[in-house]
């Protein structure tokens, strides 16, 4: 279809366009990637009176070291983040995850920003970000501020960013030695995880020392299984992370669609968390 | 209306264009290049893909707003003086199409995946291709045509450079 009218910005810099949102308040929508908001408008589920093309700002794309830290700027693509050699090398759940989205033309657009300011709960990004424990770098008129990625997400496709708020920065601290994995179900190419699971597990001595479980689409927000971490603390074998895993649903409140109830997404969790800590941890 | 300039196969354009216009609605409404199709709503069946500035994108997820100042290539803008590619001559005779509504973006999503990775196996192939989708079963020949214009692609290369070394 075609996407309801509205006006159209491109800003130059960082400022005029803070300054624009700020004039627009709740009728303007960012553009960045597009990957999310076309559909949308596409579908006539949002009407914009004014869309911000934030898309060709510079200084908001690439990744640099920053000290113990890994800066991504909001517009660098999935593609760029998958095959950027920092990323891999410091932060390989996200490029893993990042390679699971979509498919190759829409990871050419779609950016990281985008995806994490999105909120969809069936997006990938979000629930890596919150394993990651990643900072979520904003800028608005009132200057810059950093928010850790578990205060990040509110609801259901909604975050703390006010309306005149735009994500620049992920910060993701370095890490080396841990492995990972990123478990995504789903029953097509291309489509939205039914249930994903992000696994980070730092390993000690041929035990598990601690891992960092992220879960999409698990409810209305992404989510950390705090229960399947603590007890997946000290675990020395398959047998031990299976009954960890167990608890992997617990907390959550996942949804009902017509892909999936919500008895079913748990135990898909739960099967998930298990692969996914067994490959992290190099026991599968 | 805003004002865009954009390079699509080779000819520069300069339009007013509103801004909710879409690029692959650009391309076949304004320009005539309807060898672009459109197949779904939601960004799915990827038969719009063309490149935009040497990567493929799916021409209902872009804005023609978005493309200005870019260089587009659509299906038709790859065979030059009528020969066509490696990748289009396999598609034909591999029998790499049915209906052929979807072989536009197969094409330009295998072109894509053929400039990173020269020589890919048909795991490769069928991931290159997620986004883009076939309804009359065809994905065997697809697979097929484009692991043969990898070969023919390197094959031709390898003679070149046979060449150049006897010369």
């Amino acid at each position: 279809m075609i996407p309801p009218a509205f006006d159209y910005v491109r800003p130059t810099g960082l400022d005029e366009a803070v300054r624009t949102l700020a004039d627009a308040g709740e009728e303007a929508k960012v553009l960045a990637g597009g990957q999310s908001l076309l559909p949308l408008l596409r579908l006539r589920l949002a009407f914009p009176e004014l869309v911000v093309d934030i898309g060709r700002i510079p200084g908001l794309r690439g990744v640099r070291e920053d000290g113990d830290v890994l800066a991504i700027g909001a517009l660098t693509t999935h593609h760029e983040v998958v095959h950027d050699p920092l990323v891999r090398r410091y932060a390989g759940l996200l490029a893993q995850a990042t390679e699971t989205v979509a498919d190759p033309a829409v990871r050419h657009r779609g950016t990281l920003g985008g995806s994490l300011a999105h909120a969809d709960p069936a997006g990938d990004l979000p629930a890596v970000a919150l394993a990651l424990d990643a900072e979520l770098v904003a800028v608005g008129p009132g200057g810059r501020r950093t928010i850790p990625a578990r205060d990040f997400f509110t609801d259901y496709l909604q975050t703390v960013l006010a309306p005149d708020e735009l994500l620049v920065e992920v910060r993701v601290p370095k890490r080396e030695g841990w492995g990972y994995r990123y478990e995504k179900f789903h029953r097509v190419a291309q489509s939205w995880a039914m249930v994903g699971v992000a696994a980070l597990v730092r390993r000690d001595d041929g035990h598990i020392a601690e891992a960092r479980i992220g879960l999409t689409n698990m409810g209305a927000t992404p989510l950390r299984a705090a229960a399947a971490e603590e007890a997946l603390a000290g675990a020395g074998d398959p047998d031990a992370v299976a009954r960890a895993a167990q608890s992997a649903a617990e907390g959550t409140r996942p949804s009902r669609d017509a892909s999936a109830s919500p008895e079913y997404r748990a135990h898909l969790a739960r099967v998930l968390t298990k692969r996914a800590v067994l490959a992290a941890a190099g026991m599968g | 209306m805003t004002h865009i300039s954009v390079t699509v196969d080779g000819t520069a354009y300069e339009d007013d264009v509103e801004p909710r216009l879409l690029l692959v609605h650009y391309l076949r409404d304004r320009l005539g290049l309807t060898g672009t199709p459109i197949g779904c709503d939601t960004s799915n069946c990827g038969t719009c893909t063309v490149e935009l500035d040497g990567m493929s994108v799916k021409s209902c997820t872009v804005l023609a707003v978005q493309a200005d100042g870019c260089e587009v290539t659509t299906v038709q803008g790859l065979a030059r003086d009528g020969a066509w590619t490696p990748l289009q001559r396999a598609f034909h005779e591999q029998h790499a199409l049915q209906c052929g509504y979807c072989t536009p973006g197969m094409i330009m999503a295998a072109r894509d995946l053929l400039r990173e990775n020269p020589r890919p196996g048909p795991g490769e192939v069928r991931k290159a291709l997620e986004g883009n989708l076939c309804r009359c079963t065809g994905y065997q020949n697809i697979v097929r045509a484009v692991l043969a214009a990898a070969e023919e692609t390197s094959a031709s290369e390898e003679r070149q450079n046979t060449q150049e070394v006897t010369a």
